[in-house]
């Protein structure tokens, strides 16, 4: 499957393509043309290297977020060998924001837990768009806890906006399964593989994301808070999302660099949309080879490996005293707090 | 109470003042009441533990008043008070600096952090104990915060000591430390699960706000959860889930009568009775029934 539809920032180059193909059909051939077109052509494919290559970090969460980009079920289908589906938390309902069962690549089986976007209209209705309930967190941890008792280690694709917001979501408790995900995760005693295929979403896709290995593909994005939601807090201003998108470092190259995930899987040129056969691929190979890898901790060290490597995040300052305040500072602070506070009515 | 904090309780316009002048006369400052509106002087609303005496309104108190309210006098022992903040994304864009805010709001609270965290005795109980202010950037989890809750959680498991957490949080996961704030969440939690796995009891007392990555980690893994009257408590904040689904939410959505009918919440605690109730729970969990609660 290939899609060719095009972001505000890849039109420059489309519209070269188009013109290129319009020259090669609308004209006779002569040598002329030929070399103009060949020119061209490179022209284009240079344009085209560079483009991708220096992605800003907007650039990066639209492709992220592409309607054509491959899905866990597209993932499914051409990633892996064997795939039965397990449905359900046994308790209130099938969320298909999730999906789950038991898969297997080569000689290496495991429990593949998935955050689905859907594929088409129908999908992205049922699905919530990848937004799951709290059923949705308790049949992965359902799974991942079945996948214990076999000693068959999980992976985890993670695409999600984030945590499904409505009420029934907060009465059944979505902030407690989130919690009871993220600390049961890092108690397993399998390996845990994680991957980031499109957006990471905050604390809904944390839920799925304490794993021995974290990989993340190259045009997805993982951030506390969606662009959109940090300018609009932040600045006041929503539109300024491309800049809030570039300071929260949400990039797999800016988070592989500060030690938030492991390796990158590359994508095919201009995205894993331009062609999802190659990008299925590309992940079946990387989830492979960290299955390979992360068997190689002993059991007994998986849980503590997992404490580790999380509990090494966090940049602060030690050593630090409170400032000194003189009385006169105090009494001027005080005077402006009441001021504001009473201009706040 | 001498660290009260008032941000949430605003400070009373000129109308508002005319009419506390007339109603009480020479009574000191006022402030007015988030939930119901009502005026109340500062220093009988200090007297009352800061709930409001018209609505029940349980309002934010500073992290030291908590701890002075719970913990026996002169045997909280502070742990990490040195841990500071910093901007390690460079949020420094459009008129808003994190660095500077960091440095206002230390200069405000007198504490470097969000979060006082520590060891003491409630009721004679050694326990280790952990506040989130309310009042310093709304009590939000960065790397200090993080760091210090999971220090302390490590401590506690060392020392087999009852943890107790506070949260006070309306502003979850601070957006402006990135990646950095979400993986507090991770860190926090598998902390727990050290401790839960060890036997150790987790107590977690939610307060008015505790949102987002706080209630989606720490908040809501207490072996005990408790909820102050009327306190605030969910993954995504009401303004959020209205404006998704287009709908108005249900009377008292998210407080903690709503979570304690949902079940996630064991039970309900007025501010003056914490202290009793939580002692009493830790000799039930711990098997210690000879001492009076
Ligand atoms: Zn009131």
């Amino acid at each position: 499957m290939q899609d060719n539809s095009t972001l505000p920032f890849e039109r420059p180059l489309f519209e070269l393509r188009a013109r290129i193909e319009d020259m090669l059909s609308n004209s006779e051939q002569t040598e002329g043309l030929e070399n103009q077109v060949r020119v061209m052509r490179q022209q284009a494919d240079s344009m085209e290297k560079e483009l991708y290559e220096n992605l800003s970090p907007w650039n990066t969460v639209q492709i992220a977020r592409h309607q054509s980009r491959p899905t866990t079920r597209d993932y499914i289908e051409h990633s892996l060998d064997r795939f039965e589906e397990l449905h359900g938390d046994r308790a209130f309902r099938d969320d298909m924001a999730i999906v789950t069962g038991l898969a297997s690549i080569e000689d290496e089986r495991f429990m593949l837990i998935g955050q689905h976007r859907g594929r088409n209209v129908e999908e992205r209705h049922q699905s919530h768009a990848g937004c799951s309930h709290p059923e949705g967190y308790r049949k992965a941890l359902l799974k991942m806890k079945l996948a214990e008792r076999f000693n068959i280690p999980i992976v985890c694709l993670i695409d999600t906006k984030g945590a499904y917001p409505g009420i029934g979501a907060e009465e059944r408790g979505q902030g407690i399964a989130l919690a009871e995900n993220i600390r049961d995760m890092s108690l397993l005693n399998v390996p845990v593989i994680c991957c980031i295929i499109g957006e990471g979403g905050s604390g809904g896709a944390l839920a799925l994301g304490i794993g021995n290995k974290i990989l993340m593909l190259q045009h997805a994005y993982y951030s506390v808070i969606t662009p959109e939601g940090c300018a609009s807090i932040l600045w006041r201003d929503g539109e300024l999302k491309a800049e809030a998108a570039e300071v929260l470092k949400l990039t797999s190259k800016d988070l592989k660099e500060r030690g938030f995930i492991d390796d990158i899987v590359p994508e095919p040129l201009g995205g894993a949309h331009r062609n999802s056969a190659s990008a299925a691929k590309f992940l079946r190979e990387s989830i492979l080879a960290a299955i390979k890898e992360v068997k190689q901790i002993p059991q007994e060290e998986l849980a503590q490996h997992r404490y580790d490597k999380y509990r090494k995040f966090g940049e602060f300052l030690s050593n630090q005293t409170l400032p000194d305040f003189d009385e006169e500072e105090k009494s001027a602070e005080e005077a402006l707090e009441a001021e504001s506070g009473a201009a706040q009515e | 109470m001498a660290f009260f904090g008032w941000d949430k309780l605003k400070l009373i316009g000129k109308s508002d003042k005319q009419q506390i002048n007339k109603k009480e006369e020479g009574s000191g400052p006022a402030v007015k009441c988030k939930r119901c509106g009502e005026i109340i002087i500062k220093k009988m609303l200090e007297g009352n533990l800061g709930v409001c005496s018209h609505c029940n309104y349980h309002s934010h108190i500073s992290a030291k008043t908590r701890i002075n309210l719970l913990i026996d006098e002169g045997t909280f022992v502070e742990h990490d008070s040195d841990l500071r903040s910093l901007d390690i994304l460079g949020f420094e864009r459009h008129g808003k600096s994190y660095s500077k805010k960091l440095e206002q709001e230390i200069k405000k609270n007198r504490m470097l952090s969000a979060m006082l965290s520590g060891v003491g005795k409630l009721k004679e109980r050694p326990v280790a104990i952990g506040v989130t202010d309310p009042n310093f950037i709304a009590g939000s989890m960065g790397s200090v915060v993080g760091e210090k809750f999971t220090r302390l959680a490590e401590h506690a498991l060392e020392k087999r000591l009852p943890l107790i957490v506070v949260s006070g949080s309306g502003g979850g996961a601070r957006m402006h430390e990135g990646l950095y704030s979400l993986m507090q969440m991770a860190k926090t939690s598998a902390a727990l699960g050290k401790l839960r796995e060890a036997g150790v009891p987790y107590i977690s007392v939610v307060t008015d706000s505790t949102m987002g990555g706080i209630w989606a980690s720490w908040a809501a893994l207490g072996d005990v959860i408790i909820g102050e009257p009327g306190a605030h408590a969910g993954f995504t904040g009401p303004r959020v889930i209205k404006t998704t689904i287009n709908q108005d939410l249900p009377e008292g959505f998210q407080r903690s009568e709503f979570l304690l009918e949902h079940g996630q919440l064991d039970l309900i605690v007025e501010r003056c009775e914490m202290r009793d109730k939580l002692a009493s729970l830790l000799d039930l969990l711990l098997g210690d029934t000879t001492k009076t609660a």
